[in-house]
């Protein structure tokens, strides 16, 4: 019988990152496509970011250095979990400089300050169809993609205008890929989605569960969808952060009492404190 | 002064540290190992190789340890294991006709060749809490019936084959890829051989409540059970470099064959059909549910309209995996503020829309409606 | 086996492949790009050294291969790349998830590759088409990955590529993708980027 399990070396075996690391070439290929992959169970549960960490497993190298982020912080309990299962299997430099990390994990955020041609932005994934929600099966939504045949969702959005006078959604706003492939950038804030339009970093998106990866290369045009009557409004805020005092930038509230009190601060940890002198 | 929360890292250990403390338990007890698990707590050890897909007692009885016997989580470490393992190719198919039986009934048949074998089961106990196995105790002698084991038992399903009164299975093709869900992403339509694998890794409750389901009256099958066996199979491989089969060695598993009513169609005479389950170890729940799942994704093979869950291959299969199915509902303990913010954003918003709206004239709700 | 079937081809096997990826991974998200290719080892010829690593890197028993004339011909080509990918030989280019060229000259044409599907259109070949240089000169081509236009060219090249380029092109999101292998740096033209000039 066996005896104790003994776990590879960054725990996906090479046959896997093959797998895995053709699918990201197809990806890159045509923008927007959700490729399915055979997703493997990963250590952490489903749910957790396993489609990301996936692709982060077979992106990753010696020389590079990582970040990884949830909700724009580095130390939000699954961001450091996920930090240390690389710093554990594969024995890579980590940071939470947004500026230093040639590879950054992020889980609903993109970080605020603008990313650079050397560098990957590797999101997890929950629901990659962008049109799921409108139709719960993959063989008709697989069609609708095939055929390009986007009108429920023009419909959806529609709805939306004539029922609360503009478009209610708010995160995982869906985008058009260089005119073609209608995708779901992840649930990110809508305030996020223009910083994906000709980006200069690679970005990749993992969707472990429903077994999809797709990317958007670098410097490709992302659109996200509106009606020329109600042309798409990013998310504005009216104060500027209670701690850096950054403006232009997305902000968590935090609840400070129990009688209203509300302090608005950056969502991305590592922005605030470089403003703040690297004073944590 | 808010400060920004610090130490995920320091809390995450602390967490791991008291999981631990919990996992033991009252010190003053003696520490339950992972053998007596699996001598002891074999039904569990059985259900979490099945739908762990590692047909291996031990590391299986090692993870309801560490999973404090949550099943699921000790499922789900299970799996996360086996994906680690290197691929060596794919067995020959089981024969199950060839089983040493350790139980086999029929509710087809009263008697048939190699008899009815109740072997170890709960069926006909009274389900009265037994007060002696509060204490430790010796457990009585099972009585051999060698006759059984040595006697053939051809599937009930064969004999029916005979008359022609069921459909026949479609022959085995030796040289058609093997397909299998670890290694590639769920596609749809989805054949049967790969609803079958996804169906036997499914989750128990899960099946069992779609089979309930079809007997209820949703996806109606009209079942039989055939036959149920469970006993040991004897798994074999041909290694590419020697071209010839090598034993493995043996797994025990419970099949069922399902016996259902078909009408007949344009095409097909009347005449039985099949659901098939086949499961790791002892369970005849699974193996059983599994069987009626199967043939109501069958449905649409035999020109029936689709019309219940049960019926439905992209809706059953999408869902029976319970290592995805916990995964997402779990995940809605993560931190989801950044969209939360969002969504308080856009509410406060259409709240003093919705309250300017009241207050202005109705000339504007005619605007507004254009 | 032969001598050179069995030489070693990466010497960390999980580095070697991981650097391989990565430089393919960057040529193919920024079309044209000349990236440095350094395999580390001689494969048997005609199979230049590129070529090789991006195979050894990518391709096992699930991805079949194609060769053209003059690298079937070559029983150790097909030898080595049995040995280190595992891969099968596709019998006919539609039947590969990459295929390799050595001689532009005789190369089938690009739609003769699996296109993919319309609700698969990964289901197709990458092609691999040896070079002997590339040059940051030649098309001028624009597309995802490429912020504005880019030139590139490469020599030698089947005589029509252009316009078979254009074509591939034309079917998008279906069609294959091209990986030029020169002897120590590739580049990638991936059925999305859109030959504005040629040369």
């Amino acid at each position: 019988m066996t005896a104790t399990p003994i776990y590879n070396f960054a725990y996906l075996d090479e046959q896997t990152k093959r797998m895995i690391r053709r699918a990201i070439l197809k990806a890159i290929a045509i923008p927007g496509y959700q490729v399915p992959f055979a997703s493997r169970e990963m250590p952490m549960p489903y749910g957790w970011g396993t489609g990301g960490v996936q692709v982060t497993a077979s992106v990753l190298g010696p020389d590079d250095v990582l970040k990884v982020i949830d909700q724009g912080a580095d130390d939000t309990t699954n961001a450091v979990s996920i930090r240390k299962f690389f710093e554990k299997t594969a024995g890579v430099a980590t940071t939470t400089r947004t500026r230093e990390a040639t590879v950054i994990q992020t889980r609903h955020r993109i970080p605020e300050e603008p990313l650079g041609e050397s560098q990957i932005l590797v999101y997890q994934v929950p629901i990659p169809e962008p049109l799921r929600f409108l139709e719960p099966r993959e063989t008709e939504t697989r069609q609708m993609h095939a055929l390009e045949d986007y009108g429920l969702m023009h419909v959806k959005l529609y709805e939306d205008i004539a029922r609360h006078g503009h478009i209610a959604t708010t995160y995982a706003y869906p985008i058009k890929v260089e005119g073609r492939y209608v995708m779901d950038p992840s649930p990110i804030p809508k305030f996020d989605n223009p910083k994906m339009d000709m980006s200069p970093a690679l970005q990749l998106f993992g969707a472990g569960r429903e077994q999809r990866i797709y990317a958007l290369p670098p410097y490709t045009q992302v659109i996200s969808l509106d009606f020329e009557d109600h042309p798409f409004e990013r998310t504005k805020f009216d104060k500027p952060c209670g701690l850096c005092g950054a403006t232009g930038v997305y902000l968590d509230e935090v609840v400070t009492d129990d009688r209203g009190g509300r302090l608005f601060v950056c969502s991305d940890t590592d922005y605030c404190e470089e403003r703040r002198g690297g004073q944590a | 002064m808010y400060v920004a929360v610090k130490g995920g890292e320091a809390a995450i250990e602390a967490a791991h540290n008291l999981l631990a403390h919990e996992r033991r338990g009252d010190p003053a007890l003696p520490e339950i190992t992972a053998a007596q698990i699996r001598e002891q707590l074999s039904l569990a050890v059985n259900r979490v190789m099945c739908e762990g897909s590692l047909y291996d007692p031990d590391l299986a009885a090692l993870a309801i340890k560490q999973a404090r016997g949550d099943l699921i989580e000790a499922i789900f470490l299970a799996r996360a294991y086996r994906t680690t393992l290197p691929r060596f190719g794919y067995a020959e198919p089981a024969d199950t006709g060839a089983m040493h039986i350790r139980r086999r009934i029929s509710a087809t048949y009263k008697d048939l060749p190699g008899g009815q074998v109740l072997g170890p089961t709960f069926d006909y106990t009274h389900r009265l809490l037994d007060p002696a196995l509060a204490e430790a105790g010796s457990a009585p002698t099972p009585e051999r019936a060698a006759a059984a084991e040595s006697e053939a038992s051809p599937h009930v399903t064969a004999l029916l084959n005979h008359e022609g009164l069921i459909e026949s299975n479609r022959p085995h093709d030796p040289a058609a890829p093997v397909c299998d869900v670890t290694r590639g992403a769920l596609a749809f339509p989805a054949g049967r051989d790969l609803r079958l694998q996804a169906l036997a890794r499914g989750d128990e409750g899960f099946l069992l409540a779609l089979g309930y389901s079809t007997q209820r009256g949703y996806g109606r099958t009209h079942p039989f059970a055939g036959e149920i066996r469970m006993g040991e199979v004897e798994i074999s491989f041909v290694p590419e470099e020697l071209g010839f089969e090598v034993p493995l060695g043996e797994v025990r598993l419970t099949e069922c064959e399902m016996v259902n009513q078909f009408a007949g169609s344009a095409d097909a005479p009347p005449q039985f059909t099949r659901g098939y389950g086949l499961v790791f170890g002892h369970s005849e729940r699974k193996a059983m549910s599994m069987a009626l799942v199967d043939r109501a994704l069958r449905t649409a093979e035999f020109g029936e309209e689709v019309v219940a869950p049960a019926q439905d291959a992209e809706f059953v299969l999408s869902h029976a995996d319970n290592v995805q199915a916990t995964g997402f509902v779990e995940h809605l303990k993560l931190p989801h503020y950044v969209d939360f913010q969002a969504e308080l954003a856009l509410l406060r918003q259409l709240r003093a829309e919705w309250e300017a709206d009241r207050a202005a004239p109705p000339a504007r709700h005619a605007e507004a409606a254009e | 086996m032969s001598q050179s079937a069995i030489q070693p081809a990466f010497a960390d096997a999980s580095r070697g492949a991981q650097a391989v990826f990565r430089s393919v991974m960057d040529a193919m998200s920024r079309p044209g790009r000349i990236t440095p290719l350094d395999a580390g080892f001689a494969p048997p010829a005609p199979l230049n050294a590129a070529a090789a690593a991006i195979l050894i890197a990518l391709a096992d028993f699930e991805t079949p291969l194609w060769l053209d004339g003059p690298l079937a011909r070559h029983g150790e080509v097909a030898e080595f790349l049995r040995f280190h990918t595992g891969a099968k030989l596709a019998p006919t280019p539609d039947a590969a998830a990459f295929a390799v060229i050595a001689d532009p000259a005789s190369a089938p044409t690009l739609g003769a590759f699996a296109q993919g599907t319309p609700d698969y259109p990964d289901r197709s070949t990458t092609v691999i088409l040896q070079v002997e240089r590339l040059t940051p000169d030649g098309w001028q081509i624009a597309g995802p990955g490429i912020n504005g236009h880019a030139h590139f060219g490469a020599t030698p090249l089947p005589g029509d590529l252009t316009h078979q380029f254009k074509n591939n092109r034309a079917r998008f999101p279906l069609g294959v993708d091209l990986i030029f292998a020169g002897p120590s740096e590739i580049a990638a033209l991936p059925r999305s980027t859109r030959i504005l000039e040629a040369r």
